[in-house]
This record gives structure tokens, C-alpha cells and sequence, in this order.
């Protein structure tokens, strides 16, 4: 790891207005467009399936039986997305996808949010407060990353129950917390592992304690990682369907809920059309997520930056 | 549990929800399409009408996700107040472990031995001589949907049975139709391959089989021709099998381009919605055979024990209004699935209803599934052994049959 | 696991002052260290740590639906037997090795292209970066179903090629038990890759500005330098993709149950779908736990090496 002292606040200010490193030339290059033309590949790539979904769900269910999946459709409809917001049923109720909507970023919001700070405490501790015992704990913690889900479920129901927590909302925010921290754990570890040591040794010389050093100097410089972590969490916690049904409770059952009850169906008919109005507006919230956060990327580098 | 109680009780107090009160009944399931939804409601509303109780709507897609938030919610001390299950064991170790509430008392004042039937479909409910639980429809496996038209411009009549139909087969095929229409997942191959050998045993051998355990019978000839008789319905299939939900096969039947499909009797609902009409657009075969036999697959609920002896009496209201004649025929019309008693008015069925009621007035026409008399763990090897068998073709009959009665052998 | 090690021995060793051993005075900053950490200690020891001995005692009994501790319900190691003697338990073993590695690499490979051409002075750079990520918000009980539709014989890529004219093009790898587990390799690369992007453009993003100037002094060419010098440097986000590649392998469960169901036959069982499988629907929770302790084996053996290479590390050391 280099030094940062050389790096003065205003090369790293620059560096945000300039955008990343690279050839930079300001006129239009063949290898500039070969950057451009990959990009747009590979975005076709990953908006394919997209495609198939928005003209399906605008198509109407004799013209999906027909299956030309990439055709737009010959009648354009939006009664599947009225449908699928408003009036699909799921089960008995027939309020589409909106009831779990509150609950969902409810639970999101707290989640996400008390399960970061959790995790950067973790790492930082990690990174530069090591006690004795804290690999080992950390060794379990990535451990229990590789556990699937379902076979720690039994001892965390009897536990929740002992402490009166199953079922209730802080009890699934207990269990998101619980299994967002092995990863979100890693990542701050490893992000603050990579800083420059001098930020802490200095710190440490002015005087500054455990929490001084955490709130004043790690947490702003930790925003680009923060992002990913928001990122993960958020995904993590909005699509959760399983944890939802089991440790919610009735009155603070997620979204994903209904959503699965409108897509996933047994021995009933398949409205495709629907189903995938539905599944677009469920991610609805974690795109404006990234779209929203991931104009904080480029802010936050420039926060560590001219503190670095 | 004390603990939790209290707790719970502060935080309705304190959040002012209107969370359990003591007459409400939270039901676990999993009917979340469309016309599960109407089925549903049937049940919810005759519930309500009943009195102060209400029915609490827990919908749960997936029987697999409904049934695992039913135990281990039962495990957490929060157990809901009537959950759904399959005519199955799926739910044995909950009424071993006296989590359920018993039904005897109940069944035996309003005579449900004497109208339900088939008997066996009370017979699952049954744990030492207690009951646990309400069938409340029945579905069978053993049915074939054939496309008319399919088979007109082919030139081949409608067949009777298997034999008739790998005979057609060919001819199917020349004309430029799948003649065999199946989506390749694991359960699809599964039941498929479960009406085929029930074709081919009859009761008496499917007995002798699941139920005794008779390896001679599962080592036997009619076993092994039901494998090659599976094994060459694979070669009648389509390149797209693999994979394909249930009503996307369906579909090719609807659309003519497949002639037939061996699917369960709820396959019904894909045509009606199509606006397909039974004899004119499309058949149902019941068996696939001459003398069809027909399984009692279908739904129960069971009621899990609860402190408040308000929730109780409610469950039992539940309970009996579940197999009420006028309930049930509203019930299983909304529904598409037959009744589990013969008194009810099924004017409104259609002609493919019609004939499963029929069969079903025979007693030696009804079989119980392979799921009543094995575990889900055997269940499951027997379906991951016929996945194999229709997707490696080096998997010889003598090897399949081998390892089938291996699984017969040691099920428990 | 290896280069966890390497990552924490570099931590170590740049940061002497970070007091990280019980031999030196105990502090008020190192109890509030222990203060802050506790939901972590009680996270990884009151849940991972009894989890891990609890599915592990589990697999030696013979419990169905509810776990089992009764005296007759241990059954030895019979779980155990009959795992190695299932046939789909076999398959899912070799599959998850070849999904494994195959995923892992595209994966990061792609990741990394992704982020270094994003990290081009892209104007768009905030409308690609959401591209990317999209698939990874999408539930993939619909995602699955559109991929199946998309690589459909009948409708898909390859019908649609066919209309143009190509009669003899053939891309269905689904329908084949051979190239099954390919379909979902890139179904999987277009969930995941954008959080491998997202990773490696933090990553790219922290290394000094003061390198790019260096290396441009030189004459560098810029494909050396992103490749020779600022991907050795970028070790953490590297490691933590890395680990989340492998945590998504192990636990693979949605993707096939979207996709494949295991199928054709059971060319595309996981070991994750075994476990699941089996402590639900199948009620077999001593069989699911057997599997599960196997599925954890290769990891605890790669953590016990580290431990051992720590302790060789720390004995070496204080011998000198």
C-alpha cells in the first residue's frame, strides 16, 4: 500500500470532477468508441430478459399463448399492471402487491440500516481493535455464511421464542441483522484492512478513542463500501420471502409475500402477463435504490478522498 | 410460551392492533390464483356467516413454503389456527407430537365416517384412533387431456389407453404434432410416471406394492413394462419438455400442437379459461384405460391446539362447516375438485367432472396414492428415480426396476 | 481461504500498533472494542457456533419433520452411509465443483472487464451502472422462468435465430443434461456479475491517484497497468468478491429451483438444493443435516489450514 500523504485534497478533487483515470482524451477515439460499443453489448445482454418482461406484461394472455417472446406487443394493454398493483389475488384478499408494500420498507429500512452499522462496527473493530479470540469469532462468522438458511432456522425459532421476539417486527430484524453480518462483516474488514495505516496511527496520537476514531474517520471515508453494502442489504432484505412468512408475524408480512402469491401457483392458471408486471414492480424499489446510491458512489469517493 | 404470551399481550396492548382477538382463526394455505381465490373465499365467507369468528387469511404461495411456515411456526409457539396440507403423511409428527387438536369428538357426533368418502381420505386424519384433520376435496393424478383436433388431422381416433395411444404415436408425428406433451420437472415425471404403472398394476398390484410392501410384485413383469412403456413416451416428447411448467405443456394441448398430456385433473381449469369445450376441443381420458382407476389426492386442514378456548370452539365451527354439504358443493364448483362426500348438488360440473364422480362411486375404482402408504422421504427417491430414468437413456429397465425396488425395500 | 490469511497477516503486520494480542496491557479501548463487537460474538457464537453442532448432531439421528435428540432416535452414522450412496447426492457433489469454478471465474473475469470499462469516464456511467445491477433486484422466481422462455427451443434465442434464415443454429443448452448446468452458469453471470462490478469499481476507485501518474510517466500502457498493477492492489475487494462468489456457490438454491428444478432428471442438482429438499418438503432432517456437515467440511478444512499456517506463522516468530 502506498502512502497517501502525497496526495494532496486537490488532486483527489479533480480526480471526481475528471471522473475515473484512463487515456482521457477529450475527442472521440477508436478506442474510446470500442469502450462504448462493449458496454452497450453487454447492456443488451443484461436488458434481454428485461425486454421480454416489460412486452409481456403488455401483451395480453391469448397473445402470450401465441409465444413470440421478444415480439412487441400487436395490442398494448396495462391491465396487468392495475392488476398486479391493485386486484390480483393472493389468496382471499384481492389487493394485488400494494398491502405488503409499508411493511416491506419498513422492515428494509431498519433493517438495512441497523444491520451496516452493525457491521461496520464489526470491521473496524476488526481491522484495527483486535482482541483476543476476534479471528476465531470472525472465522465462525464467514463459516456461517455457507450454512444455507434453512438449517439454522429451528434453533433461531426456539431462541426468538425463549426471548419473546418470534414473530414481532424486531424479531425480524434480528434475523436479517444475523445473516446480513458474515458478509457485511467481510466488507468493511477488508475495507478498512486496505486504508492507509497513517489515517489511524495519527489518530491515535492526537488522542482519539475507539468511537472517536469510528464516527470521525471511518465512517465518512467508508461511503463507497457502504454503497455496496446498501446494495447487498437492501436486495437481500426487500426479496427475503422466506424469513418474512416465518419470523414477521401476521401484521408485518413483506411484500415478497404477495408477490410470490401472484407468481407462484400450484395447480391454478398462470397469467404471465401479470406475473411479470408484478415481479417489475417489486424491484422497482431496490433500482431506485441503486440509481439514487449510486450517485453517492462518486460523492463518497470524494469524501474519502480529501480527508484521506 | 408463558413469556411470549405476555409479551404478545403487551404489544397488542401497546400497539392498539387488532391483532388475535379470540374469536379470529388465521388459516394457512396456499390457493393464491385466481380460482383458488374464489374456492377460498367460499370457505372464508360461510365461515363468517357462522357467527363472531373470522376467518384470518394467511395465503402462502407454494405448498412446500405454506407448509414449512405451518411447522415451524407451530415450533415457535405461534401456530396458526387451521392450516392446509396434502391427503398425505406430510403432517404425522405434528399429531404424534399432540400439537393438533383433536377432532374426534366433533366427527363422531356429526357421523363424518359415515359420509365421507372415500373412507381412506379419513383414514389419513386418523393417529391412534383420533382425528386431526378435514379432507376437504379430492384430485386425481390419473387423467389424460388430449387435443381433438390434434388427433383429427392426424387421422387416429382418440385412444383408449396407452398402448393404443404409443400405437398413434407415429402417425402423431408425421403429421408434424408432439405427440407427447410433458414438462420435464421432477414432479411432472413423477406423477406421470405414477399413472403409468397404475395402468399397468391395477389396484391389486399397487397395493400389493405400496402398501405391503411386496417386492416380488415390485420385481415384477408389470412394473417393468410400465418402465418401458415410460421410456418410450420419451421418445414421443418435444425438444422444449425440459423444464416446462405444467400449464405451459398444457398450453400445446390448447394450442393443438401436442395431443396429449398426463396431468392431474386440475389441468381442467387451464381449458376453461382457454374457452375450450370438453368432447369438442379437447378429452379427457380418465385413467389412461379401459377400467380407469382414479387416486384420492386433495386437501385436508388440521387445526393446531391453541391456549384460548375461544380460538377452540372456533376451530371446531370451522371444522364442521368445512364438510357441510351446501359448503362443500359451493367449495369444490369454485374450485374444480370433487367432494368429499356423495350428497352434494354437482349440477354445475362439466362432463369431465361428471365422469370422475362417477368413477368414484366405485369403490374398486379408488386408490389411495403411493404418498398414504410412503413417507415424503421415499416419495422423493422414487421422483428423483424416475427424473433419471426419463432423462438418461442409458439407465436400463433391469437397473431402474432394480433401484425402485431397493426404495420399496427400505421405505419406511 | 488462503488469501484470507495473506489479507490479515498484511493487516497485521503494517499495523503493529493496533494492539491484537493479550499480552500487552489490557485497555478501556479494547474493552469498548469488545462493547461494540458484542452483537458480532453473540451473532457468531450463539448462533453460527450452536447452529453448526446442532445440524451436526442432528445428522447422527434419524428425525423427520422436528428435530430428534431422544436416546433412540441416534442412529449412528447411518445418514452418513446412505448420503454416499445416493446417487443425486453424488452428482450434486461433482456438479457443485464444476458450477463452482466455472461461475466463479466468468464471474470475476466479467466483473472486472465491467468495472475497468466503466471506470472509462463513462457519461452514462450511472445508467450502465444500474443496467448491470438490475438482474441482481429481480426475484428470480420470473427471471428463471423468462431465461427458460429465452433459451427455449421452441420460442427462444434459438427460433428466433432460425427465422432469420439460419436453419442449422442450435443454442438450448436447458434441454440437455450435458449443457444444462451451462444455461445456468450464464443465467447466474447475469444475476450476480453487477455486485462483482459494483465491488470491483470501489476497488478500483480507492487505489491512489498517485499510481495512475506514476505508471503514466512511465509510459505504462493503460490495459498493463489495470491489469499488473492496480489489480494486485486492489487484494480487498478482490477477496471480498471472491467470497461472495463462493458463498453464493455453496448456497445456489433459487437459481436452480427457478431454472431447472434440478432437471433434466437430476443433471443440475446442488448440494444446497439436497439439503433444503430434504429438511422440508422430504422430511428428513438427519439426511439434510448430514449433507449440510459435508457441504461445510471443504470449508472448515480451508479455515483449519489457516489456523494451522497462523499458528506455524506465530511459533515461527517467537522462536526467532
Amino acid at each position: 500500500m502506498m502512502t497517501t500523504e502525497a496526495l494532496a485534497p486537490s488532486a483527489g478533487t479533480s480526480r471526481i470532477e475528471d471522473g475515473p483515470r484512463g487515456a482521457k482524451p477529450r475527442t472521440l477515439t477508436l478506442s474510446r468508441v470500442g469502450v462504448y460499443v462493449f458496454l452497450i453489448l453487454a447492456a443488451l445482454f443484461f436488458l434481454m430478459p428485461l425486454w421480454v418482461m416489460v412486452v409481456t406484461s403488455l401483451k395480453s394472455m391469448p397473445e402470450i399463448q401465441l409465444r413470440h417472446i421478444f415480439q412487441w406487443p400487436q395490442q398494448i394493454t396495462f391491465e396487468p399492471w392495475l392488476k398486479a398493483w391493485d386486484t390480483a389475488c393472493t389468496g382471499r384478499d384481492c389487493n394485488g402487491l400494494k398491502p405488503g408494500f409499508l411493511n416491506s420498507v419498513k422492515i428494509t429500512l431498519v433493517g438495512t440500516t441497523v444491520s451496516i452499522i452493525i457491521a461496520a462496527l464489526n470491521g473496524y473493530a476488526l481491522s484495527f481493535w483486535k482482541y483476543k479470540g476476534a479471528n476465531i469469532l470472525f472465522g465462525l462468522l464467514v463459516f456461517g455464511a455457507f450454512v444455507p438458511y434453512q438449517v439454522v432456522i429451528y434453533p433461531l425459532i426456539i431462541g426468538l421464542r425463549e426471548i419473546g421476539l418470534f414473530g414481532t417486527f424486531p424479531g425480524i430484524i434480528i434475523i436479517h441483522t444475523i445473516f446480513g453480518m458474515p458478509i457485511l462483516t467481510l466488507l468493511f474488514r477488508n475495507f478498512f484492512a486496505a486504508l492507509p495505516p497513517e489515517l489511524f496511527k495519527a489518530a491515535r496520537v492526537d488522542g482519539a478513542g475507539f468511537w472517536q476514531i469510528f464516527f470521525q474517520i471511518m465512517v465518512p471515508m467508508a461511503v463507497p463500501i457502504t454503497i455496496v453494502a446498501v446494495i447487498l442489504q437492501v436486495t437481500g432484505i426487500w426479496n427475503d420471502f422466506l424469513f418474512g412468512t416465518v419470523f414477521a408475524g401476521r401484521e408485518n408480512m413483506p411484500m415478497t409475500v404477495q408477490l410470490n402469491n401472484i407468481v407462484q401457483t400450484t395447480t391454478g392458471v398462470r397469467e404471465y402477463n401479470v406475473h411479470m408486471a408484478a415481479t417489475i414492480l417489486t424491484a422497482a424499489v431496490p433500482l431506485a435504490v441503486y440509481f439514487i446510491s449510486g450517485k453517492w458512489f462518486v460523492r463518497g469517493i470524494a469524501a474519502g478522498a480529501v480527508k484521506g | 410460551m408463558k413469556k411470549f404470551a405476555v409479551v404478545a399481550a403487551m404489544a397488542t396492548a401497546l400497539l392498539g392492533s387488532t391483532a388475535v382477538n379470540a374469536a379470529d382463526v388465521e388459516v394457512i394455505h396456499w390457493w393464491t390464483s385466481g380460482g383458488e381465490q374464489a374456492a377460498v373465499s367460499v370457505f372464508a365467507r360461510e365461515f363468517d356467516a357462522l357467527g363472531e369468528d373470522k376467518w384470518v387469511d394467511t395465503a402462502i404461495a407454494g405448498g412446500e413454503n405454506a407448509r414449512s411456515a405451518t411447522l415451524q411456526r407451530t415450533l415457535g409457539g405461534d401456530p396458526p389456527g387451521a392450516a392446509q396440507f396434502n391427503i398425505s403423511r406430510q403432517f404425522e409428527e405434528l399429531a404424534e407430537g399432540g400439537l393438533l387438536l383433536d377432532l374426534t369428538p366433533l366427527a363422531e357426533s356429526e357421523g363424518w365416517r359415515d359420509f365421507i368418502r372415500p373412507a381412506a381420505i379419513l383414514d389419513v386424519c386418523e393417529f391412534e384412533g383420533a382425528i386431526y384433520c378435514v379432507p376437504v376435496n379430492i384430485h386425481s393424478w390419473q387423467w389424460a387431456w388430449a387435443s381433438v383436433p390434434a388427433f383429427e388431422k392426424a387421422g387416429v381416433p382418440l385412444p383408449k389407453n396407452l398402448d393404443e395411444f404409443i400405437a398413434s404415436a407415429p402417425k402423431l408425428q408425421e403429421a408434424g404434432i408432439i405427440p407427447f406433451a410433458i414438462g420435464g420437472e421432477a414432479w411432472q415425471i413423477g406423477g406421470a410416471m405414477g399413472v403409468v404403472m397404475l395402468s399397468q398394476l391395477g389396484k391389486a398390484g399397487h397395493e400389493a406394492i405400496y402398501k405391503d410392501r411386496n417386492l416380488e410384485v415390485a420385481a415384477g413383469p408389470e412394473v417393468a413394462n410400465a418402465i418401458t412403456i415410460f421410456k418410450s413416451l420419451k421418445t414421443f416428447t418435444d425438444e422444449g419438455s425440459a423444464n416446462r411448467t405444467w400449464n405451459d405443456t398444457t398450453n400445446l394441448v390448447i394450442q393443438d400442437q401436442a395431443a396429449l398430456q398426463i396431468m392431474g385433473d386440475w389441468a381442467r381449469g387451464e381449458f376453461a379459461v382457454a374457452g375450450e369445450q370438453p368432447g369438442v376441443d379437447y378429452a379427457c381420458i380418465a385413467g389412461p384405460a379401459e377400467n380407469p382407476y382414479l387416486d384420492t389426492g386433495g386437501d385436508i386442514f388440521l387445526f393446531p391446539k391453541q391456549d384460548d378456548p375461544a380460538v377452540e370452539a372456533a376451530q371446531l365451527k370451522m371444522a364442521s362447516m368445512m364438510v357441510n354439504p351446501q359448503v362443500q358443493a359451493l367449495f369444490n364448483n369454485a374450485k374444480g375438485s370433487l367432494p368429499v362426500r356423495d350428497d352434494v348438488d354437482m349440477s354445475l360440473a362439466d362432463d369431465c367432472m361428471k365422469a370422475g364422480l362417477e368413477i368414484l362411486k366405485n369403490p374398486d375404482s379408488v386408490i389411495q396414492g403411493a404418498s398414504i402408504y410412503l413417507n415424503q422421504d421415499a416419495i422423493g427417491q422414487t421422483e428423483d428415480l424416475w427424473a433419471e430414468l426419463w432423462s438418461n437413456p442409458d439407465l436400463s429397465v433391469e437397473e431402474a426396476q432394480q433401484r425402485f425396488v431397493d426404495i420399496i425395500a427400505s421405505a419406511d | 481461504m488462503a488469501q484470507l490469511a495473506t489479507a490479515k497477516e498484511d493487516g497485521a503486520a503494517a499495523r503493529p500498533a493496533a494492539g491484537s494480542s493479550g499480552r500487552k496491557p489490557f485497555r478501556l479501548s479494547t474493552l469498548m472494542s469488545i462493547v461494540g463487537t458484542m452483537p458480532m460474538i453473540a451473532t457468531a457464537v450463539g448462533v453460527f457456533f450452536i447452529c453448526i453442532i446442532y445440524s451436526f448432531v442432528l445428522s447422527f439421528t434419524n428425525s423427520r419433520i422436528f428435530p430428534a435428540f431422544g436416546a433412540d432416535n441416534f442412529v449412528g452414522t447411518d445418514q452418513y452411509a446412505r448420503l454416499w450412496s445416493t446417487g443425486r447426492w453424488l452428482v450434486s457433489v461433482n456438479n457443485i465443483w464444476f458450477f463452482g469454478l466455472l461461475s466463479i471465474v466468468a464471474n470475476m473475469t466479467a466483473g472486472y472487464l465491467l468495472a475497468v470499462f466503466m471506470d472509462q469516464r463513462i457519461k452514462q456511467e450511472d445508467l450502465f451502472r444500474s443496467i448491470f445491477l438490475y438482474p441482481f433486484a429481480m426475484s428470480l422466481v420470473i427471471t428463471g422462468l423468462v431465461w427458460r422462455w429465452i433459451l427455449d427451443p421452441n420460442y427462444g434465442i434459438q427460433a428466433t435465430v432460425r427465422g432469420w434464415g439460419f436453419e442449422d443454429f442450435a443454442f438450448a443448452p436447458l434441454v440437455n443434461s450435458g449443457t444444462a448446468i451451462y444455461g445456468l452458469v450464464v443465467a447466474g453471470i447475469w444475476n450476480g456479475v453487477g455486485v462483482t462490478m459494483a465491488i470491483m469499481l470501489a476497488g478500483l476507485r480507492g487505489v491512489d491517484g498517485e499510481i495512475w501518474k506514476a505508471a503514466k510517466i512511465d509510459g505504462i500502457p493503460t490495459w498493463k497497468t489495470y491489469l499488473f498493477i492496480v489489480l494486485p492492489m486492489m487484494k480487498g475487494a478482490l477477496l471480498t468478491a471472491f467470497i461472495l462468489q463462493c458463498v453464493g456457490v455453496v448456497r445456489v438454491y433459487d437459481l436452480i429451483v427457478a431454472m431447472t428444478q434440478g432437471g433434466p432428471g437430476i443433471s443440475t442438482q446442488m448440494p444446497a438444493v439436497f439439503v433444503i429438499q430434504h429438511i422440508t418438503d422430504r422430511s428428513n432432517v438427519g439426511l439434510g443435516m448430514a449433507a449440510a456437515t459435508m457441504m461445510l467440511l471443504p470449508v472448515i478444512v480451508l479455515l483449519g489450514l489457516q489456523v494451522f499456517v497462523q499458528w506455524r506463522a506465530n511459533r515461527v516468530k517467537e522462536n526467532a
